[in-house]
This record gives C-alpha cells, structure tokens and sequence, in this order.
C-alpha cells in the first residue's frame, strides 16, 4: 500500500523503454554472433554437396550394366566394370557382420543384463572404447600379423576371410555398445513382468529385453555395417585386391574402397573412371543404409 | 559413432506380445510334458507341470550367461591381442634404434635406417591444425542447429546433412581430394606462398600433393564428429538453465556464451579429443593427399607423412626389418591414440557438472 | 476489481492482461484472460493442474517465447506498453521483470558468479560484492552461503539452491518477480524461509506466485486468483480460463463462484 514505487535508487542504468534498439552494443553483437554462426553452419554443409555431386556426376554418368558386371580391365585398357569389386564388398562386409553382431550382441547383453558394476564390466567397457578408438590401419596391422602372415587358413595368406575379420574386429565396439545402451533403455518392469510369470533369465533376455531394444540395437548394427563398408584401411594388407572374380573366401578379394584406393593414384584414364564409379555404388550404397537406419528409428516409433 | 541417439524406446507392443507369447509357450509345454511328468510324482495341481525347473533350462540360463561373458571378454581379448602383436613387431626395431627412432628422419631401407620423426610431425600437425579449423565450424553449426535460430524442420535437415557426411567413406573423400579438392585450392595456397612464404610455414610453392589439403579433408572428416557431439551436449542442458538465463535478461548470445556453453563444456571438450584421435588415426583420405614424402619439411604446403600414411603405404611391401620399423611406428600411433582417447573419457567423466 | 476493464488502467495497476488467449500450436491452453495486477502486492495464482497458471505467468515477461508453436492473442500491459508488441525487446522485459522457476536453476558457476552474472549483464555498477550480500540476505541463503562464496551452485542443496535462484533474481533489482511453484521440491522448513523471504520482499516488488498450497495462499498473498480448465466442444484438451480474481481473503471465504469453494474447501482439484 505505501510502497508504490519500484527501487529508483539503484546503481543500474536507466531504463526506460522497451521497446528494441538494434542500435544497443548487446544487439549488434547478437546479430553478429548470429551470422557467423550461419555462416559456419553453410561451411560444414557445402562439402557434403562437393562431394555428392561430383560422385554423383563423376560416377553416375558411367553406371551401365557392363559396368557393374564385368571385371576391371588390365592397365592401358579401356572398358570393363567393376562387378568383381560389388561382390566382393558385400562378402567381405558380409563375413564381418556375421561376426560382429553376434559377439558384439552377446557381449552387450552380457553388460547390462548379467555384469554388476565390478572390475570386469568397467575394463570392457572402457576396453570398448578405446577399442572403438584404434585407428583401422593398426586393425589392418594386427590381423595381418596374425592371419596374413602366419597362413593360418590352408596356408593361405591374403583372403577376404582376413579381410572380414579386419572388418568385424572395427564394428565389434559399435554393435557392443549400441545393444548395451539400447538394453539399457528397456524399462525394468518389463523385466520383472516376465520373471513374474515365471521365466527364465534366458527366456525374459531373448523374448522380452531383446525384442523391445530391437529398434536401437538394428539402427546401430545397420550403422555399424554401413561404416565398414566403406572401410578401406584395414583391407588394403588383408583382403588385398584381385583382378578376378572371387574364388572362395581364402583367397585375395577385390573390394569397392581398395578398388577405388589403387585405381585412384593409378595414371591411367579408364581406371581413375572406374574410382569415380566405385565410388558412386559404394556413397549410393552407404547413404542407403544410413537412411534405412533412419526409417527403422522413425517408423518403429509411431 | 557420436551421430547415434536412441531416445525413445518403441517397441513397447511388441515386448508386450512377447510376454503373451512367453506365457503361451509356458502354457504349450505345459501340455508336450504332461504324460511324462504324470508319472513322476502327482502334483497338488495337475495343470502346472513346470512349477519345478526341469535341469535343462538352469543349464540353458547358465550356458547362456556363461557365453555372453566369454563374448563381452572377446572386446579385451582382441585389445590385448593388438597391443601384444604390434609391441613384439616391434620389439627389433625397438632394440636396434631406441628412442633415436621416435627423432631422427632417416627412412632408408637401403642402408636400413629408420626414424620415424617426418611421420609423427606430420601426424600431430595435421591432426592439431586441422582441428583448430573444425572445431569453430562444428560448434558454431552445432550452436546454429540447436538454438532457436531457425525453423525446426531446417534445423533437422541441416543436423541431418552434417551427420551423412560422416557416413562418406575416407577413401571417397581422398579421390575427391585428389581430383576436385586441390586443383580448385591451389591457386590459394599459391597466393599464400607468395604472400607468407617468408615465415617457414609456407616456404614452398604447393605443387599437388601436401600437407594443407591433408589438413583441409581431415577438416571435412572430423567435423561431423565434433557437429554431432557438441549438438547433443547443448541439446543435454537442461531447458530450466536456458531459462534461468532469459529469465536474468540475457540475449540470446548471452545465454550461450555464459550458461550453455559452460555447462556443456565438459562432453564437448571430450568430442573434441575424440575427434582429435580419429584425426590422427585417419588414413586413407591423407594418404591419398598428403605425398608420402620421406623428406622433412615445415612448410605446409610441401608435401608430408603420418604414420598412418606411411602404413598404408608401406606395410603391404616391407620385409625385415622394415616391418619392424613400421610396427614401431604403429606403437607410437597407438600410444598417441589411446592417450587422447583415455584423456577424452577422463575429461567427460572429471568435469561434468551435476544439474 | 475483479470486473474486467480491459481500457482503463489505474495508477496502482502494474500489469493488466487485456482478453489474453494462450496456445501451443492449435491448443488453446488460457483463454479471455482479465486481469489487473496491483503494483505491490503479492498475487497469488491458484487452481488445478494443468490450467495454465504456469502459461500465464510464463506470459507475464516473454518466457513464453522460448516454447516453439506458443503464441499469444491479447493484450498484455506493462508500464504502457503492450508487452507483445512488434517493437518490444524480450530481453529488456525479462530484465524487468524476473522470474524464479519450479526447479531450482543455478548457473554453472561458482555461487558469487551466480548472483554477479546477472547484475553484470544488467549494467550494474556498484559495489559487487555488497550487492550479492545483500542479495542472500534477502533470500535468507546468506548464513549458509558466506563461507563458500567460490564454489559451485550445483554444491547447495535443493533448498539453498532455490533460495540462491531468489537471490539471482532480486540481485537484478527487477520491478516485478514471477515465482513459478517455487516451493514444490523444497522440504516445509526451506519452504518456511522462502515464505518469509517473500514477505521481506513484498515491501519492494510486486510479486506473482503460482502455487499448488493453499495455506501458502493464505499467508503470503494480498490477492488470488482462481483458475479453472474445462472440456470444451470440439476441442483436443482442457482449456483453462479465469474464474474469479479478488482479495484473498474473500477468495477463500467468501467466493462468488461455485467452483472456487469447491476448490478452496478442497471438494475437489
Ligand atoms: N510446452 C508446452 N507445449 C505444449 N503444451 C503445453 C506446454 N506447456 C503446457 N502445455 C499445456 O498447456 C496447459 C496448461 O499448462 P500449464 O500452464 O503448465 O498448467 P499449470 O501450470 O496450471 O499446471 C496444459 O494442458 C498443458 O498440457
Ligand atoms: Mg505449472
């Protein structure tokens, strides 16, 4: 009732209107901030559309079907396609999914259904992230130490066994880790209704945990696989590369991303061609199995 | 994988079928056992034959506890077999040239001199300058797509383009750095030369192959990572600090600069140690770029080597004590790698602030 | 004074809401809002959840805006101007009229920082170190604060935190503060001190409060008002709108509104 007035007395400044001065030190240096930051944003957009449209360019314009059936041709020659290369990406990424999610699931079930918080579940979960922190050349080193070299398979050495391998030991920490977090996402009451009604450990992770983590866990797998197929380090001194179509898994296999690695730094015309359209195949294949991630995460969710 | 965000769980129905499902089955042995535990013993009640466990299912839960251990101890298994095979590769190199090999920049397999001193330069170099480049660009883009900005909608197309150019492999970049990349910055990194060629940096005239466009596609490869990072850290502070913000009469940048970058620091100081390991570790896009020199030089625009370069390079050809030298190498690069990564877990951990 | 007179507006008026309607996209959360606020009083915002009495107070310095799809039809007056004017800069209401929220909120900067930041950014000039004494002593936090002046806000606890939040906002000496629920996570005996705090206050701003506690009500609030939600035709939820505004003490004992003595004497809500 006596105190009307609003504190006058104080040692802020004068502040009498409201209304918005573009003109104030605080406003221009917003509108500043914000066009840099605009700015920035284009900057980390365009390369993505660089890269995109030559490849798409680049490489679309000689997609054919001889292109995608034939071997590669010889240096000097002209012609050919890359269909040894297709085959073999999807053998050799093939071979390292049918390793990794296996492992990679058991071992993310294993950290959140059955490990408590002791010593051994701290060390793989660290282990896993420093595994997932291993450059992929030092995996290319370490299988080839320990395959190519010592012949294990048949006496042989290079093979896209090895190369899968290679491949599988670079998705193990993704799919671990994304079935772990996606476990650790189903809500516990889930878990007791089922041992309510009296299952099993084993019947209530594989029937009820599992199934309502799928959508997380198959996002990161399919993830996992799309980065592997593009991988091109840990194959060059692995699976190494062949002019011929694939001869069984323990032999030399050609890959998409060695294919584009050799013919790249290559002076000839036809092979640097043959890159672009490696490439092509391999960012349509690739940026198709990052959307698919997507829609698996989106259409679950409704 | 930081672009990977998991935040709500769908699959709510079908878990509930599942536990229709579960009961069932129970329900269907219930009936395949019953003329055998008929015989056994006469239950008080006929129709839960399975009140006792038969021996086989404890075997199943303890079998499958039992291999889900041995595949979580696999991710050790594999770590400690990588770091057991590259130290004894190395071990002869080790002993020949000592801690001289980590500072000379002799690389001659004739004579059989190695250091790896141009390498492990050229590893640090490329992978500190290229993140001082991205680092502004990803947060400045991780700012612009998490504050109010913009549109939704745009926001989310953006966030979306910045996370698909980390799904494009290294080795595409490389050709793409080769053949479009350098051509078009060459005549910048002339007019550097001609302008800045006093100071080491850029002594000599670019010609292809170099250290800069190195650096310019590690730029590309990493910034993604540090976008998607620190996007989610500024997307984790709470909306109740943005608002207290406001609510003190900040501006918008105010509110960034004081509240929501400091309370976000810590994870995005952890992506960007991250980033600076993948940087390090990155191959086949420097290779493709970089020269592979095995000449020592400051100037950015000559051109260089990494480790992981020189790997690829390399170790499909070498033989005797080469292989030694470049499992040597190797040992640095892992050194330097898990250190980074340790210290990147560390500062996430350390500094996180409670809300 | 519960009459609605959307033009004129008296000398002791600090802010009038003139026919305000809320929504969140196509959801019309408050509707037709009146409302004159009195300059130097504690107004006091009751009624069930989800009536939006939070919207409303959110509406008072523009908080609103930082919620994407809220708009706001209306009038919404505050020292002559319409709030939601064109023209009207957000940063310069907020900084006029504070806020303290439901959830304690520090910084993440040591306690002093927490007080110093928004002074500093209101161009204050004076003695900092009087200023955010001062401060906690009005938020009653002073005694538990003195000696850790350099640690984190995050290293108080729930309760200590919100009345470090009070703090923050008397520190920028604002005409006017919102205090959303700002008891509801604290512990009676914090609640208490907070309640005495606003007392204290009361005698230099005009304070609006939205609570859940009645007797809370009753013992700080020289006005109240009661609001209400209802299901309407057609329409995807509850809309709330204002049922009576007047003293509180005819509030709860003598409300015009069926409604509001069913609420008041706890019949229902
Ligand atoms: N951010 C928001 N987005 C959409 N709807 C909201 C939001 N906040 C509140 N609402 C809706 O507005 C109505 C009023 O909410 P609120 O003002 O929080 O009520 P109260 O504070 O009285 O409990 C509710 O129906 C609520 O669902
Ligand atoms: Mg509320």
């Amino acid at each position: 009732m006596s105190f009307l007035t609003p504190p006058t007395t104080s040692a802020f400044g004068e502040r009498l209107t409201l209304h918005y001065d573009p003109g104030l030190k605080r406003n221009r240096f917003n509108q500043i901030a914000n066009a840099i930051a605009a700015f920035f944003a284009a900057l980390a957009v365009v390369p993505l559309f660089l890269v995109l449209i030559y490849v798409l360019i680049q490489g679309g314009r000689l997609i054919s079907l001889q292109l995608l059936t034939q071997l590669p041709p010889a240096p000097g020659l002209t012609g050919g396609g890359i269909g040894n290369a297709i085959l073999g990406t999807i053998i050799v990424t093939l071979i390292a999914a049918m390793i990794a999610i296996p492992v990679g699931v058991g071992g993310g079930v294993y950290l959140s259904e059955y490990a408590r918080n002791g010593w051994f579940s701290r060390f793989v979960r660290f282990g896993n992230d420093v595994l997932a922190g291993v450059p992929s050349i030092i995996c290319g080193v370490f299988v080839y130490s320990l395959i190519v070299a010592t012949r294990i398979f048949f006496d042989q050495s290079y093979s896209a066994m090895a190369g899968g391998i290679a491949l599988s030991v670079l998705m193990l920490p993704t799919v671990i880790k994304t079935t772990y977090e996606g476990l650790l996402l189903v809500p516990q009451e889930m878990r007791m209704g089922a041992y309510g009604v009296g299952a099993s450990r084993f019947v209530t992770i594989t029937r009820i945990a599992l199934p309502a983590a799928f959508t997380p866990i198959a996002t990161g797998v399919v993830l996992g696989i799309a980065r592997a197929a593009g991988e091109t380090a840990p194959l060059i001194f692995t699976a190494l590369f062949s002019p011929f179509w694939p001869d069984g898994v323990f032999h030399p296999i050609a890959t998409m991303s060695v294919l584009i690695f050799n013919f790249a730094i290559m002076p000839y015309e036809a092979q640097n061609e043959l890159a672009w359209a490696a490439s092509f195949v391999l960012v349509i294949m690739i940026l198709g199995a990052n959307l698919l991630a997507r829609w698996i995460s989106h259409a679950t969710r409704s | 994988m930081a672009a990977q965000r998991y935040r709500s769980l769908k699959a709510v129905n079908p878990s509930l079928n599942a536990v229709a499902e579960t009961r069932a089955e129970i329900r269907w042995n219930v009936h395949a056992d019953r003329h055998q535990t008929r015989m056994r013993s006469a239950p008080s009640s006929d129709a839960f034959t399975l009140r006792r466990r038969p021996p086989q299912e404890k075997l199943i839960d303890i079998g499958f506890r039992q291999l889900t251990l041995l595949l979580a101890a696999s991710v050790g298994i594999v770590l400690i077999g990588i770091f057991l095979t590259v130290f004894s590769g190395a071990k002869e190199a080790m002993a020949t040239f000592g801690l001289k090999f980590l500072t000379t920049s002799a690389w001659d397999p004739v004579n059989e001199q190695y250091g790896a001193l141009i390498a492990i330069y050229g590893t640090l170099v490329t992978a500190v300058l290229s993140l001082l480049i991205a680092v502004p660009i990803g947060l400045g883009t991780a700012i612009f797509i998490t504050e109010d900005l913009l549109p939704r909608r745009l926001r989310e197309v953006i966030g979306l383009l910045v996370e698909l150019l980390a799904a494009i492999p290294s080795v595409v970049l490389g050709l793409w750095a080769i053949f479009v990349m350098e051509p078009a910055i060459r005549p910048f990194l002339s007019l550097l030369h001609r302008t800045l060629g006093w100071t080491p940096f850029f002594a000599t005239a670019p010609q292809g192959p170099g250290t800069a466009p190195a650096i310019l596609i590690l730029v590309v490869m990493v910034l993604p990572i540090i976008t998607a990072i620190s996007r989610d850290a500024l997307n984790q502070v709470p909306i109740e600090l943005r608002q207290g913000a406001y609510g003190v009469g900040t501006t918008r940048w105010g509110a960034i600069f004081n509240v929501i970058l400091p309370a976000a620091v810590s994870s995005i100081m952890g992506g960007v140690m991250l980033s600076l390991g993948r940087a390090m570790g990155e191959t086949m896009a420097v290779t493709m770029i970089i020269g592979n020199s095995l000449n020592f030089s400051v100037s950015l625009l000559a051109p260089g080597n990494t480790i992981a370069s020189m790997l690829a390079n390399q170790f499909g050809e070498a033989d005797g004590i080469q292989v030694s030298a470049l499992m040597y190498a190797a040992v640095v690069l892992m050194i330097l790698t898990f250190v980074v990564n340790v210290m990147a877990q560390w500062i996430v951990r350390r500094l996180s602030l409670r809300y | 004074m519960s009459s609605p007179s959307p033009s004129s507006v008296a000398s002791d008026v600090c802010m009038s809401l003139q026919d305000v309607t809320i929504s969140y996209g196509s959801f019309e959360a408050v509707k037709n809002v009146y409302m004159d606020l009195p300059r130097g009083k504690v107004t006091a915002f009751i009624g069930p959840s989800g009536c939006g009495k939070s919207t409303v107070l959110r509406a008072l310095n523009r908080m609103n805006d930082l919620i994407p799809g809220c708009s706001l039809k209306g009038r919404v007056i505050f020292d002559q101007h319409d709030l939601y004017d064109k023209r009207v800069d957000p940063v310069e209401v907020r900084r006029r009229i504070g806020m303290v929220f439901q959830k304690p909120n520090p910084f993440p900067k040591s306690i002093y920082e927490n007080i110093a930041f928004g002074a500093r950014i209101n161009g204050y000039r004076g003695d900092m170190d009087e200023l955010v004494e001062r401060s906690l002593r009005k938020a009653a936090v002073w005694d538990e604060c003195k000696d850790k002046l350099k640690e984190s806000g995050f290293s108080l606890s729930g309760g200590q935190q919100q009345r470090l939040c009070i703090a923050r906002a008397i520190a920028t000496e604002p005409e006017v503060i919102l205090m959303d629920e700002p008891c509801s996570a604290l512990d009676p005996i914090s609640t208490l001190k907070i309640e005495e705090t606003m007392h204290e206050l009361k005698r230099s701003y005009t304070i609006m409060i939205v609570t859940h506690n009645m007797q809370q009500a009753v013992r700080v609030a020289d006005m109240t008002a009661f609001f209400n939600a209802e299901a309407v035709e057609g329409g995807t939820g509850k809309v709330g709108y204002l049922v009576e505004f007047n003293e509180t003490e005819n509030i709860f004992n003598s409300p015009s509104q069926q409604s509001t003595l069913d609420y008041v004497s706890g019949r229902f809500g």
